[in-house]
């Protein structure tokens, strides 16, 4: 029996491989997700032998599941895709949490102290579970807009999250050397989740593709960490996978920005800025704002136009008014594609998701490197909601909190239409330059009205 | 199931190395499922959730285990769900309808 139930978690790890490497094109990387789903389906039903129902067990076992399902589907249906970053956040959280709790309980049953191949990762699954729960409910309600987008910052805030984890080190060694009582893994517990929210609250709405993908690797780590305390193979495999995942994303995404991750998570962002906002100085330069007919002219007139989208799409929930604008512009000829910054939004891939609801084809979607050389031969760059990525202070001012950041080459255009709501600076607090350009024309407006009426005045054209 | 940690230890490792070749030939478009999806393969921690739930017996256990039960659910169906949703939506440059025109009628 235990040989069948193992070679039925290697199966489900191997499909979870497989599943993932289906990942590697748009067009099998359905099939990849579900070729997962059945690695976990086997796994859930490789579990049943090992299972020793007691009474009150088997009713928790099938309430949770009958509670659980149900809510995740229909959340999962029901989510609008602009909303999509809270939602991976949220189901990201509540995997830590689980994994926190499951290591728990193993503690709780030793009569006697766990050898330290079994404390080590007990510990560790409570901990990281711990802090990429609390952490991904944090980022949840900042997304979500619970909480203030904007970093919240308080005098000696380092130090108190210092003070903390060195505290959580201190139980853990302690869990690890002679206790096994809740008495020490309770309070462990609670501080991980008090790390958790303190060491969010600090980061800005702009670095959450940062933040999410390192919940994302945390949670993956938590779970393998538990697959040790269980000594369950497919559970050591599936969460180092997604660790792994989690792991390169976060890299990714902070070379994106142009930052070391410690900058990300340490370095509040309104705390550079008061300095560098001085260095910009626009001051006195006035804006050019563009009528709606002159701006649909010049997008219809024109050979070649690029869209630059940024959180401020998803916001307005602007994606189909703007694929009804391309489409239009597409029909006179006008040769379009989309130019997606890797941190542009909320989480890795975001426009991607936000524009391929919108039926925008996926070989329209064209990343930084294979798009930055193509401004110069372009009429005009279509700057939607999007700021941080276009500012070329990114390039040009050494003091600025962007400085080295890789942007898209927007300057380059001939023409540069920028739609914003208003003149206020994007979510790192730093004055673009970019706007006061001579090449640049302002379409001030909440994006989906501007592009709507847009839509009217090329028809018009 | 294996005891061993020195075995256990071998599967993490090997694990992280493949977990890095397979993960860095995902296309930047497709990071938002990618993320979403290995989301619900850490949804298996309801195996280990389902085990501690399983043998409950006092209050303690039955709380927790509940809890860590439901949680776990929430993050393999919603996790899986919400992926396929956004993998459903990725499609080519209009590709089917003009595949279909160039196609001979089948079925004569």
């Amino acid at each position: 029996m235990k040989l069948a139930v193992s070679l039925a978690y290697l199966l489900a790890a191997v499909l979870f491989i497989l599943g993932l490497s289906q990942l590697s094109s748009p067009k099998g990387a359905r099939r990849g997700n579900q070729t997962a789903a059945v690695g976990m389906a086997i796994a859930l039903a490789a579990t049943l032998p090992l299972l020793h129902f007691t009474t009150a067990g088997l009713v928790v076992t099938l309430v949770g599941i009958l509670v659980g399902a149900p809510i995740g589907a229909v959340a999962a249906r029901r989510v609008h895709m602009t909303a999509m970053p809270q939602m991976v956040a949220l189901f990201n959280g509540v995997g830590g949490g689980a994994a926190s709790l499951v290591s728990i309980v193993e503690l709780l049953d030793r009569s006697q102290h766990p050898a330290f191949q079994l404390a080590l990762p007990s510990v560790l699954s409570i901990v990281i579970g711990g802090v990429s729960f609390a952490g991904s409910m944090v980022a949840f309600a900042k997304l979500q807009g619970l909480l203030t987008g904007t970093p919240i910052t308080y005098p000696g805030q380092q130090l108190v999250n210092g003070l903390i984890a060195v505290v959580i080190l201190g139980l853990a060694a302690s869990v690890l050397a002679i206790s096994s009582s809740p008495a020490t893994f309770i309070p462990l517990l609670a501080l991980a989740l008090l790390l958790g929210v303190a060491f969010v609250l600090p980061i800005g709405g702009a670095d959450m593709p940062v933040v999410i993908s390192m919940l994302n690797a945390f949670t993956g780590l938590a779970v393998a960490a538990g697959g040790f305390v269980l000594g369950n193979f497919a559970l050591i495999v599936a969460g180092t996978l997604v660790g792994a995942s989690g792991t390169l994303l976060t890299k990714l995404m902070s070379d994106a920005m142009g930052r070391s991750l410690g900058n990300v998570l340490f370095g509040a962002f309104g705390q550079v800025q008061a300095g560098a906002g001085a260095a910009v100085g626009t001051e006195g330069k006035s804006v050019r704002a563009g009528s709606v007919d002159d701006i649909a002219t010049l997008l219809a007139y024109s050979r070649r136009v690029i869209i630059v989208p940024g959180y401020g799409l998803a916001v307005a929930q602007a994606q189909h008014a703007l694929k009804e604008l391309v489409d239009l512009l597409e029909g006179r000829g006008v040769e379009v594609s989309y130019a997606i910054h890797p941190v542009a939004g909320r989480m890795p891939g975001h426009m991607n998701v936000l524009l391929a609801e919108a039926n925008v084809p996926y070989d329209q979607l064209k990343e930084m490197d294979q798009v930055n050389d193509e401004f110069k031969i372009t009429d005009v760059a279509l700057v939607v909601g999007a700021n941080d990525v276009v500012n070329p202070a990114a390039r040009n001012t050494p003091g600025s909190p962007i400085y080295g950041m890789p942007i898209l080459n927007a300057d380059q255009a001939r023409n540069i239409v920028f739609m914003k709501r208003s003149m206020r600076p994007g979510f790192a607090g730093i004055d673009n330059e970019l706007l006061y350009d001579p090449k640049t024309v302002m379409f001030f407006g909440d994006a989906k009205d501007s592009l709507s009426k847009l839509v009217n005045a090329v028809k018009a054209a | 199931m294996s005891t061993d940690p020195l075995n256990e230890f071998t599967f993490f490792v090997l694990a992280v190395f493949v977990g890095i070749e397979v993960i860095s030939k995902v296309p930047t478009i497709l990071h938002t499922p990618l993320m979403s999806g290995t989301n619900a393969i850490h949804g298996i921690i309801l195996v280990g959730a389902i085990l501690i739930a399983s043998s409950a017996g006092d209050a303690v256990h039955v709380v927790v285990g509940l809890v860590a039960v439901i949680l776990a659910t929430l993050n393999v169906v919603g996790g899986f769900v919400v992926t396929d949703r956004m993998l459903e939506m990725f499609k080519g440059r209009q590709a089917p309808p003009a595949q279909r025109e160039q196609r001979p009628p089948s079925g004569r």
